[in-house]
Order: C-alpha cells, then sequence, then structure tokens
C-alpha cells in the first residue's frame, strides 16, 4: 500500500509517495522529505504558534512557538492549555514561557517591553 | 533642511534589508515608518515559514522582522517612528508627519518601501448588504494576533491565498468554526503546504471554482451566497447555495500601496500595480528606488529581504554619485508569462527575473531570449501563477546582449 | 421629558428643521430610530446641489428647488460643510434626446433658474475632456453643485444641538397618544417624549409615522439607487456634474467628482419592498457602470473602492407631502430627490409654518465650529499645531491621511459618534480605498475608549452590528 502527500517542509511543496510497508519515499528532493514522510504516516507532527494576552501590559499581546513540533492531535489542547497560560512583561525573544508542552518548548517570538511604549 | 544620502520609506522587511545595505555601501540612512515599531506586516505574521533561504532556519514572521531591524539597529541607522510620509517629490524632497511635527528632509536617494494593501469587498463588488463581520484577512490577523480579539465565529473565507488559507487554520485554533474556503479559480492561490497543514489538518472544505455571490444580513453578517462557477468565471445559477455564518474573510489580492509613488511621477507597470525599474530596481524617476512589495507582490520574504538588498546597494551608489545613468534594454513577458520584473536592464549587470506564469501548467521549460539568441534555459517541474519564478542572469550573460530581453514558458514535453 | 417641538427623523429634512426651529425660544426635541444622524436618505444619494430646471413647474419640487439652492450655498458655508459650485452637465446623445434637452432648457426658463445654457458637443468637450465624444448637446447649469450629504445632516443637527436642540437616538417612535395639549410619543425601548407639535420627517417611515398620529398620509414608495465610488486616482476625469437626459429606461446615470475628490457614478433607481433594502445588486452595479461609460467612458471601474445603495422616500403624486394634516401634525414627507437642495428652503418653510410664539433665541449661533479645521492648514500651520498636539501628528486612516488627534476630537462635537461607521462620516477615517483595512483595529479601540465601554461592545451602525465575538479567547471579560 502506498500513500501519497504534499511535503510541507519547505515552500516548495514535493508530490511525495510512500510505501507502508517498507516505509521507503520517493518524489523528494531533499532528505527532510523522507523524514517528514515517515513521520507523517506514524505520528504527523505540526509546529504551532499563537499569540497570548500580557497580562501586566494593557492590550499587549505576546506571539509564541512551540520550539519543536508537536503531536498534531494536540494542537487543540495545546490552545487551551496556552490560554490558561500568564505571562508577565518584560518578555524577551526566545525566552521560554513554558518548558514542557506535548514535549516541547514553548518561546516567545516577540519582544515585549515593561511598562508602556 | 534635513538632508540624508539614502532615505527608506517603510521599515518592513524590504526597507529594513534596504536601510543596512545602502548603509553597508557607506551611504548615511534614515528610515521611515508610520508604525510604533519596525518589522511591518511581519509582525502580525505569527506563523512560521520565514527565514529559509536567506537565514538557513524558520522562523516565524515577528522573528524574521526582529532578525532584520537588529541589523538596521546594530548600523545605528536611525528609525523615526509613526512617521508617515504624506509628501514626496521627483526631487526627492520627502514630507513626514509625526507626533513630533511635519518636517521636510532632501534625500539623496529614496527607497520605496511601502508595501500592499488588501483588495477590499468594494474593489470586489460582491453585491449585497453592508453589514459588520466582512473583514479582509489581514484584519482579522491583526486583530487576533496583535490585539486578542475574535472577529466572528463561524467563518467563510472567500480566496485560497497564503494569507486566507493561514486565517483559516488560526481563526480554527482560536475556537472558530471555519465552514468553507471558497476560490472562484479552479486552483488554489497559496502554496501546497498550507492547503495542507491550514485547511487538511482541521478538516476545513476548500471549493474550487466557487465564489461569494451575495452578502446577507442586515447588522451582522447572517450568511453568504455561494455559487459555482464556469470556465470563464460565470456564476451557475443552479450551483447557488446559502452558507450561514456570521464572518467574512477577504483573501483575494494585494495592491502595492503606490499612491506616493504616483505623486514623485513615478511610471507603473499595468499588471504588477508596482513601479516599472531597471535591473537596479530604480524606478523611471531618477534616484528612486523600489523594491519588496510595493514593488511586485511576493509569496516569500526570504526574495524580498533580496530585492531589499539590491534596492539599498543602488540607491547608495546613486546618492554617493558612483553610479552612472547607462543605456538600458526592455524585459518583456513573452508567450504564457504574465508579468517580469524588472522591465529594462543594463546590459554587463547581474540581476534577477521575476515573473509570473498566467495559468497553471505540469512541466514548464523556460527560456530567456534576446532576439533570436537564448540566454538561459530553465526547466521547472510545474507551473502555478501562486508561485513566483525566479532566473538569474550573471553578468556575462548580460554584457553582450544588444535586443530586448523577451522571456517565455514552454510546456515541457 | 415636554416639548414644544417634536421632529421625527434626523435626516437632512429633520436637521433642517431642527436648524431653524434653534433660531427661536421653543423647546425643541429630535427623534431618530437609529443610532446615529443621516441614517436614511440622507446617508446615500449623489450629494447634488441642484439648479432646478428639473422639477416640473408650479410644484413644490420646483419651488424649493429654486429657493433652496442659494440657502443651501449658504448654510453649507456656515456650518463649515464641504461643497463646491462645480456646476453640471445635462448631456444629449441624439437628435431626439437634443429635443428633450431644449425642452429641459425652456422648463428651467420657466422655474426662473439662472445660469443654464445651451452647448454644442464641441464647446462641452472644450470644458470637460473627458465627456464622450457621442455627446452631441449640453444643457450648462452654472448653479449646480456638490456636498456631502451625511456631512451636511451631521452639521446641522450638531449645530441645532449647540442651540439647544435635544437630540434622542435609537429612538424609534412606536406609539403616538394624542393628549389634550399635544401628543406623547413613545419608542419601542419604551421611552417617552411629550410635544404639542410633531414634525414627520421620517423618509420612508413617514407613512408609518402618519398612521400612528391618526393621519395616513399617500403610500410612501421605497425606491433604492445603487452607486460605485471610484478612488481619488479618477476623481478628476471630470470637474462637473454630468447628466444624461432622461430617457424610457429611467432617469439615467450621472458621473460626478465628490467633495472629498473621489468619482461617484449612479444611480439606478428600483422598486423596493421595505425602507431598509440597501443591498447592492450584481445586475444593479452592472448596470450603473453600463450606462457610466455613455457619457463618461474613460472611468477605470478597476478603481471602485466600494458600492453602496441609498434608499428613497417617493410617492405616486411625485411632489412633496408637505404642511399641516390634523392638529399639531406637520408633514414633511416623500422628499426624493431634489429633496437634497432644497433642505434649507424646507426647514424655513417648516419653522415660519408652525404656529408658535416666535421669539427669537438671543443664543442662536448660526456658524459651527469647522472640524476639518487641521486638514485645511498649511505645512507650517500644521507643524505648529502638532508640536501643541502630538496626537495630530500620528496618522491613523493612512488612505485618507486622518490623525489620531482628528478622530479623536470628533468624538468629543455635536452629534457624537457612538460607532465605527459614525466615526468615518465624520473623519473619513476608513473611507478611502482600503475601506478600513488598515486603521480599522486602532479605530476600534479608540472609539471604545472615547465611549468608555469594552471594545467588544463597538457596533459598526449600533443595535447587534458588533464587530468582534464577545468574550473573544482572549478578550478581557
Amino acid at each position: 500500500m502506498k500513500r501519497s502527500m504534499a511535503c510541507i517542509i519547505c515552500p516548495r511543496g514535493c508530490a511525495l509517495e510512500i510505501d507502508l510497508e517498507n516505509l521507503t519515499v520517493t518524489g523528494n528532493t531533499c532528505p527532510r522529505g523522507e523524514d517528514y514522510a515517515r513521520q507523517e504516516v506514524t505520528c504527523p507532527m505540526r509546529t504551532l504558534t499563537t499569540a497570548l494576552r500580557v497580562a501586566n501590559r494593557e492590550n499587549a499581546m505576546v506571539s509564541v512557538k512551540t520550539a519543536a513540533p508537536i503531536p498534531r492531535e494536540k494542537l487543540m489542547d495545546a490552545m487551551e492549555v496556552l490560554k490558561a497560560l500568564p505571562v508577565n512583561a518584560p518578555i524577551t525573544l526566545g525566552q521560554v514561557l513554558l518548558e514542557n508542552l506535548y514535549g516541547a518548548q514553548v518561546v516567545a517570538t516577540s519582544n515585549v517591553e515593561s511598562g508602556h511604549t | 533642511m534635513e538632508k540624508h544620502d539614502v532615505v527608506v520609506i517603510g521599515a518592513g522587511p524590504a526597507g529594513l534589508s534596504a536601510a543596512a545595505a545602502a548603509y553597508d555601501a557607506g551611504a548615511h540612512v534614515l528610515l521611515l515608518d508610520r508604525e510604533s515599531a519596525p518589522g511591518g506586516i511581519l509582525r502580525q505574521c505569527i506563523h512560521p515559514g520565514f527565514g529559509l533561504h536567506t537565514l538557513g532556519q524558520e522562523l516565524t514572521g515577528p522573528e524574521y522582522g526582529a532578525h532584520y531591524a537588529r541589523e538596521a539597529e546594530n548600523r545605528g541607522i536611525p528609525l523615526y517612528r509613526n512617521a508617515t510620509v504624506i509628501g514626496l517629490t521627483p526631487e526627492r524632497l520627502v514630507t513626514v508627519q509625526s507626533p513630533e511635527g511635519l518636517r521636510q528632509i532632501q534625500a539623496g536617494a529614496v527607497v520605496l518601501a511601502m508595501g500592499c494593501r488588501e483588495r477590499s469587498r468594494g474593489a470586489l463588488g460582491i453585491p449585497g448588504t453592508r453589514p459588520a463581520g466582512v473583514y479582509t484577512a489581514g484584519t482579522a490577523q491583526k486583530l487576533i494576533n496583535c490585539m486578542g480579539f475574535l472577529p466572528g465565529k463561524r467563518v467563510v473565507i472567500l480566496g485560497s491565498g497564503d494569507i486566507g488559507l493561514i486565517m483559516a487554520r488560526r481563526m480554527t485554533l482560536e475556537g472558530a468554526k471555519v465552514e468553507a474556503v471558497c476560490e472562484i479559480m479552479p486552483y488554489p492561490g497559496g502554496l501546497t503546504r498550507n492547503i495542507v497543514q491550514c485547511l487538511e489538518d482541521f478538516g476545513i472544505p476548500l471549493y474550487l471554482s466557487t465564489t461569494v455571490e451575495e452578502i446577507h444580513g442586515k447588522e451582522r453578517v447572517e450568511g453568504v451566497t455561494l455559487v459555482e462557477v464556469d470556465g470563464q468565471r460565470r456564476p451557475i445559477p443552479a450551483t447557488r447555495r446559502f452558507a450561514a455564518c456570521d464572518t467574512l474573510l477577504l483573501s483575494v489580492g494585494l495592491i502595492p500601496e503606490n499612491e506616493l509613488s504616483r505623486q514623485a511621477g513615478v511610471p507603473l507597470d499595468n499588471i504588477t500595480g508596482g513601479p516599472l525599474v531597471d535591473s537596479r530596481c530604480q524606478t523611471r524617476v531618477p534616484g528612486i528606488f523600489a523594491c519588496g512589495n510595493v514593488l511586485q507582490v511576493h509569496d516569500l520574504v526570504d526574495y524580498v529581504t533580496q530585492e531589499g538588498e539590491r534596492a539599498g546597494k543602488a540607491a547608495a551608489a546613486f546618492a554617493l554619485g558612483k553610479s552612472r545613468r547607462k543605456e538600458t534594454l526592455p524585459v518583456e513577458p513573452g508567450e504564457g508569462i504574465r508579468y517580469v520584473v524588472p522591465q529594462s536592464l543594463t546590459p554587463g549587470q547581474e540581476l534577477v527575473l521575476s515573473f509570473r506564469v498566467s495559468k497553471p501548467c505540469g512541466a514548464v521549460v523556460y527560456r530567456v531570449r534576446a532576439g533570436e539568441q537564448v540566454l538561459r534555459q530553465v526547466r521547472r517541474p510545474r507551473a502555478v501563477p501562486g508561485e513566483m519564478e525566479r532566473i538569474p542572469l550573471s553578468r556575462e550573460l548580460t554584457a553582450h546582449v544588444r535586443e530586448p530581453i523577451r522571456i517565455e514558458m514552454e510546456v515541457a514535453k | 421629558m415636554e416639548y414644544q417641538v417634536a421632529i421625527i427623523g434626523a435626516g437632512v429634512v429633520g436637521a433642517m428643521a431642527a436648524r431653524e426651529l434653534s433660531r427661536y425660544r421653543l423647546k425643541i426635541c429630535l427623534l431618530e430610530a437609529e443610532n446615529d444622524v443621516a441614517m436614511g436618505a440622507s446617508k446615500a444619494n449623489s450629494g447634488i446641489i441642484h439648479a432646478g430646471y428639473d422639477p416640473e413647474p408650479g410644484t413644490l419640487k420646483a419651488r424649493f428647488n429654486r429657493e433652496g439652492n442659494p440657502l443651501l450655498y449658504e448654510a453649507a458655508r456656515q456650518l463649515r460643510v464641504p461643497h463646491k459650485n462645480n456646476g453640471a452637465f445635462v448631456c444629449a446623445f441624439s437628435p431626439e434626446e437634443e429635443g428633450q434637452l431644449e425642452a429641459l432648457y425652456r422648463r428651467g426658463q420657466e422655474n426662473q433658474i439662472p445660469g443654464l445654457s445651451l452647448l454644442t458637443g464641441e464647446e462641452a468637450r472644450a470644458l470637460e475632456p473627458g465627456l464622450s465624444p457621442m455627446v452631441t448637446r449640453v444643457l450648462l447649469a452654472a448653479t449646480s453643485g456638490i456636498i456631502c450629504p451625511y456631512e451636511l445632516t451631521i452639521a446641522a443637527v450638531g449645530n441645532a444641538m449647540d442651540n439647544g436642540v435635544a437630540l434622542y437616538r435609537n429612538f424609534r417612535v412606536s406609539e403616538i397618544q394624542k393628549k389634550e395639549t399635544g401628543f406623547v410619543l413613545r419608542s419601542s425601548r419604551g421611552e417617552s417624549v411629550q410635544a404639542q407639535w410633531i414634525v414627520n420627517c421620517a423618509g420612508v417611515h413617514a407613512g408609518e409615522i402618519g398612521r400612528l398620529a391618526g393621519d395616513p398620509l399617500p403610500e410612501i414608495l421605497p425606491r433604492a439607487g445603487e452607486y460605485v465610488l471610484l478612488d481619488k486616482n479618477q476623481g478628476a476625469l471630470v470637474s462637473r456634474t454630468i447628466f444624461q437626459v432622461p430617457t424610457k429606461a429611467g432617469k439615467g446615470i450621472l458621473v460626478t467628482p465628490t467633495v472629498d475628490g473621489n468619482l461617484l457614478v449612479g444611480p439606478t433607481a428600483q422598486r423596493v419592498p421595505g425602507g431598509d433594502c440597501t443591498g447592492t445588486t450584481r445586475q444593479g452595479l452592472e448596470t450603473v457602470k453600463t450606462l457610466g461609460r455613455k457619457s463618461v467612458p474613460g472611468v477605470d471601474y478597476r478603481q471602485v473602492i466600494a458600492a453602496f445603495a441609498g434608499i428613497r422616500a417617493s410617492t405616486p403624486g411625485k411632489d412633496f407631502l408637505l404642511g399641516q394634516a390634523v392638529p399639531g401634525l406637520f408633514h414633511a414627507a416623500a422628499i426624493d430627490s431634489p429633496g437634497l437642495s432644497c433642505c434649507v428652503a424646507l426647514g424655513r418653510y417648516i419653522a415660519e409654518n408652525l404656529p408658535l410664539p416666535k421669539e427669537e433665541n438671543p443664543n442662536f449661533n448660526p456658524i459651527r465650529e469647522n472640524p476639518h479645521f487641521f486638514r485645511e492648514l498649511s505645512l507650517e500651520e500644521k507643524n505648529d499645531y502638532i508640536r501643541l498636539h502630538p496626537e495630530y501628528g500620528k496618522i491613523v486612516c493612512r488612505c485618507e491621511g486622518v490623525s489620531l488627534g482628528e478622530i479623536r476630537a470628533a468624538c468629543l462635537v455635536n452629534p457624537r459618534p457612538l460607532d465605527m461607521d459614525g466615526i468615518k462620516r465624520r473623519t473619513r477615517a476608513m473611507m478611502g480605498r482600503c475601506q478600513g483595512g488598515f486603521c480599522t483595529p486602532n479605530i476600534l479601540t479608540t472609539l471604545a475608549k472615547e465611549l468608555g465601554i469594552a471594545p467588544e461592545e463597538v457596533t459598526k451602525a449600533g443595535g447587534a452590528s458588533r464587530l468582534l465575538e464577545k468574550g473573544g479567547s482572549y478578550g478581557k471579560a
């Protein structure tokens, strides 16, 4: 049995095909496509990005991401965790805001200065 | 009067890289931005997918923007914030309005990097009532990502460009139900990776050859009429159906923001909506350069950065008196090509031809010709209008060109 | 509350009636069903100050148009409403239409309209190079002009309020009870006011008000007119308002610059079932473009920034319904075109004919402060002003160049804006080529602050037209 899929690793979007028995991948133009296809048929993983309200600043948001992909099926659960996560300024880009969200750190992708700007 | 060698209008990715490149070429540079912080539209693009080409890593929009903002800051390039340029003359006199006052700045060279805006409902001409709940995708993106507001709970998205797809996922993650993404063309507008990870991951249906025919609702949107279209994009009445929703997001094209350019008498390309430029990103008004989405709408920020660097470097050379106006040859789109940028080149200069095909094809061959001579021939496994193609031409290749350049597409056998 | 006069409907006629009545020492209220003034016909029409050649001689329309034209120019100056006496062309395309044009010219003479003349096609094109080569003859109306109809209404209401008139919004009159001396008017929300006199300026709802007050009017037939508005880069294609000779197919489509520098093309004229039917249709918008091309072929319709429909209150009798019917009730109904041109004259007529004691209001001031003073300053003056008021330096709406200072100032002027459309009509923010794409979020939070409400409570145009979901994921509850 074979499964075809579009690679999402880069904007190129190669058309991949994977043999579900021996996990051989064709159609990829780089090694990352091969890894992607194998991961996708076992446990699809996705990077989650969102924005969190900064508790101690008026109308301020901080954008965040998971530093590594997390299981796709956990995305909505992860959102619930993040919505409840209190964050306070100052926040610097790259700062870890949560150590472990389904196996990945959550880091800030923007800066929020303390006080008003 | 305040004077600078190079004044860069807009501190988004194009302007930031132009400023750094102009500085590195020895110019005294000033950056102007109407917002309170640099980064441009990247500040609201919190999703990943930026930087693979230029930085060799995948960053989110704010991270990518911050990287180049630091590059400018490290060089000590001044940035006027909350500063809107309200006037620009062909002599490069720049009028700026900011909370500090109104000032006029004489620029040795100007780099236009104002970006683009989204096509609105009015420009589309969608009939119906005018209730609350009709947003462009970018407005919704700003409301959600920068302000923490949810613009609606039950959403139909018109247009399958990347912003529309990204917003389908974003609104779903925030708890809204995205009923459908509709695309009037028979093929999706955005990248395949976004179809997969923004729609398929969440089971959001994509209806091709389908458009919104009418908006319903007196106070807030109550629904839209969807209709399928034929090959000539004419609605097929029998396919009309009502889709209940409280929000309609529009992601139906971007328009380069060239109102300032027009003020300065910069001639524009009818197809790209951006200025006509040469291989150095110089417009037809000497000393005024353009890069990024104000020049042509890009799919990838990495190429915006590269274009900014070219424009910045050339602007510095102009301002410092190191460039002479040379003869140029026209560059034209040929068979199967919708447009090409730049629209002219100077023999002996290296450049990148950016272009889009008119309609999707399978494997294709692109030929760059100078008259009968084929300068370059490039094969690609597929061609879609949603993806900008780029073909670099080396100095050696253009050195002996004497005839207009034409780029053509042929379906590969 | 007890008033001597209750004016129902804050459209341009109600507004002018209120302003004219505020010249006297009277207790006056203006009752408006919507969240803002100018929400009916006054919100969306051609914005033309008609010269007055068109109405049939002897009608109220002919009289009030002739009187109203110069009065409107005067009021616009006093109220600081942008307007321009740009003149108008009526175009003929065939010998048959030339005949109609001459009839129109004679009618204008009969109506005693100054400034009319007939031009050849060539003469007209010398004045308006954008005019179609197919135009064979033109009636030039020198006293025709353009004005922004909703700004005029807002300014007139504001001036009336400054002179003592009380404005009630979201007061939809649902019951009128006759008392010995006057009436009690109740709103659908249960509020009530008392008044000795009612002036019915309720537009397409005038029939309903007549019924409630015990004086049924002839049927008011709502008609809708669709328009397209184009980018300012099309605004200089013509400098005059270009009409076509009315044909069997309809009254014809006009092409006109607006006072704000855009180009406006329209309207169609469709019978619609109700007064709130202001949707646009694909067919209507196509008609507008097709017929617009006939007189000004060079319009680039890719530059359309907005399409809208306006509502008109007309009657089978084709003339205004004006005057006292039952005691205490004064109608100004069925005010369709050229109602805007007549509004000051109508307001004055209403004020003069209400049998109330007319003691002069010593505090009456016909002048309104110019809300657009900032955009009219020179660069140097702007610079000085911004140094004292930095908010005027921060541009919020880039397309129309509107600053934070101007938006916040507009929030403090009578009648204060209570919703996003209110900000739009007062400042032009969100009205440019991006149609609010960039600035809506910032204006929304600014308005919320000014109104002292949560951003989730801000509406587009009152009622349930909220822009944001309540309790959005991160919105403060």
